[in-house]
């Protein structure tokens, strides 16, 4: 009896907290199978569901999206570039703290949390300064920089730990066998870090995807922006075509979703181990 | 190297190796330390630098929105952290239960975290929209009445960033202390069943006191986040009605869309007073040798 009123009470929590996270997505994708009288109407399941807004996106049919596709490809190579700079730096940077025992690496160390705890909005303004200064606004190569710069920090962070904790008499063995440190770090331990790699690889990507600030600030051209930034030019007007936007906000949000499902087991254990610590 | 006496070949070669292994330390820390003094420590001193001017102050204290937006922060930052907390705390309680099911819920728990922030927030925009949104819609079908004017309302409006806010970040808070959760050694929980510990004092007795510093730390890294989340209030509401609902950083990005980069460099200085204590606090508490 006690079993099943347990069983019970849970359900019942379930209930509010599949609404609360899932209604403000349910409604994007009501409004992407929707035609816009239909949207406006506030129905919750259209009268004829339809998929003319996805032809209208892949046609680049409409005003706000005559380079829908320029965009998205901005949005995926800024976010592959970003993953990839992040890794290399953040790999390197721990295998020098943890492993190398660099001299300056708790001060290193210090400077990344530092960075880590300034709050994204408020490093946007000097970063947005200097970048015009260093000649880099509105190339897609100013966003990259920007998002290893936000990245790094947590990825140095969690890597370092993970490094930690390999056994220090794989160095030993390899110093002994006449191993240098570029051969140390390329074939004993990159190979066992892959699956921390994995997970901030995934986050790094995630967050240049994701990223609207230093994109909107950082890239204007309508050639240039991502696909973040198009989006918010949608509602400049008064007659915004709700139906549009949030059938081209599926289609931004499908790849994150799916690639953090796909990996959600590197993620979880990979981003959460180092906050624990504390 | 052949010609090096005997004597000499003999001594373990550890000098040599240490400074090689330095070396390569340097070699591979390099590319973090340029990317920290090209886009933080420069843009940063350059933009102390721009807010040396004490007029900057004058006139970002004349803007008759600053007041409100100092408040509005406050208030966003005080209200909206705790209750994210408290609800993060029950939450992670719900998903430490081992069922297949509550896995399933979990996943799809967490996808408000993993999808840009930029179409849901429309979204939730949209939805409380006054003329067209489905809650508006709704209230007007139970009850034959308007509904509030939402996101034309400046205290609703700050409301919903903050529920937005909210909605946003609370499965990364629940993931972290579901993480410290799982931490707490299951024996402890077994030896309070046996003393016949309510569920409440299980909770008083061997969860909180095992939870209680990670969630103060984890309270306080969001607090900072907090004031740097820019799409919540920016995406709802763009500031407005009447620019009663920024917080300090929509309103210093603002000031740099209107090209006032000096008020929107004073803007953070200001700031700085919360940040700083907070940021020395987590500092401090992370950089422990203990680790």
């Amino acid at each position: 009896m006690k079993k099943f009123s347990e069983e019970a009470v849970l359900l019942l929590m379930a209930i509010p907290i599949l609404l609360w996270s899932l209604i403000p997505i349910y409604h994007i994708f009501l409004f992407s199978i929707s035609t816009k009288d239909s949207a406006f109407s506030g129905a919750l399941w259209p009268d004829k569901p339809t998929f003319r807004n996805f032809e209208t996106i892949a046609q680049q049919h409409h005003f706000y999206l005559h380079h829908f596709w320029i965009q998205i490809w901005n949005s995926l190579w800024i976010a592959v570039a970003a993953g990839a700079i992040t890794l290399f730096v953040a790999s390197c940077a721990a295998f020098g703290i943890s492993r190398l025992k660099v001299r300056g690496g708790r001060t290193v160390m210090n400077l990344a949390l530092f960075t880590y705890f300034i709050p994204a909005a408020f490093l946007a303004i000097p970063m947005y300064k200097a970048m015009g200064m260093y000649g880099l606004l509105n190339s897609r190569m100013s966003l990259v920089l920007a998002m290893v710069t936000l990245a790094s920090p947590y990825a140095i962070w969690v890597l370092k730990q993970a490094s930690d904790k390999l056994p220090y008499e794989l160095d030993e063995a390899a110093r002994i066998d006449g191993a240098t440190p570029l051969q140390l770090f390329r074939l004993v331990y990159l190979p066992l870090m892959v699956p921390s790699m994995v997970a901030i690889g995934t986050y790094a990507l995630l967050l240049a995807w994701n990223e609207y600030l230093y994109a909107y600030l950082l890239l204007s051209h309508e050639r240039t922006v991502t696909l973040a930034v198009a989006l918010g030019h949608f509602i400049s007007a008064d007659d915004s075509p709700w139906e549009l936007l949030m059938a081209t906000g599926l289609v931004y949000a499908l790849p994150p979703a799916a690639i953090y499902y796909a990996f959600r087991r590197y993620m979880v254990s990979g981003l959460t181990s180092g906050a624990v610590k504390a | 190297m052949a010609a090096i006496p005997g004597g000499v070949l003999a001594a373990p070669p550890r000098p040599f190796f240490q400074s090689q292994w330095q070396t390569w330390g340097v070699i591979m820390i390099a590319p973090y330390v340029l990317v920290f003094l090209a886009f933080v420590l420069y843009p940063v001193s350059y933009g102390l630098w721009l807010a040396r001017h004490p007029e900057s102050y004058v006139k970002l204290f004349a803007d008759p929105i600053f007041f409100r937006t100092v408040v509005n922060t406050v208030v966003f930052l005080v209200v909206a952290v705790n209750i994210k907390f408290l609800m993060a705390l029950w939450l992670s309680g719900f998903f430490v239960h081992e069922r297949v099911w509550i896995r399933w819920v979990s996943v799809l728990f967490l996808l408000p975290w993993a999808v840009p922030s930029i179409p849901t927030i429309y979204s939730i925009r949209f939805m409380f929209n006054p003329e067209w949104g489905v809650v508006n819609s709704i209230i007007f079908k139970l009850t034959l009445q308007d509904g509030p004017n939402w996101l034309n309302d400046p205290r609703i409006g700050l409301g919903l960033a903050m529920v937005t806010h909210i909605w946003k970040s609370l499965p990364f808070w629940t993931l972290i202390l579901i993480a410290g959760r799982m931490s707490i050694p299951r024996e402890q929980y077994e030896a309070a069943s046996v003393d016949g510990a309510s569920t409440w004092q299980k909770f008083r007795f061997v969860t909180w006191p095992s939870l209680r510093t990670l969630y103060l730390s984890s309270t306080i890294l969001s607090m900072i986040w907090t004031l740097g989340d820019f799409n919540s209030v920016y995406l709802l509401t763009g500031g407005g009605p009447a620019d009663m609902t920024h917080v300090l950083a929509t309103l210093g990005i603002r000031y740099i869309r209107l090209d006032q980069v000096d008020l929107a460099m004073a803007t953070i200085v200001c700031a700085l007073p919360f940040v700083l204590p907070l940021m020395y606090y987590m500092m401090k508490h992370l950089s422990r040798p203990s680790q």
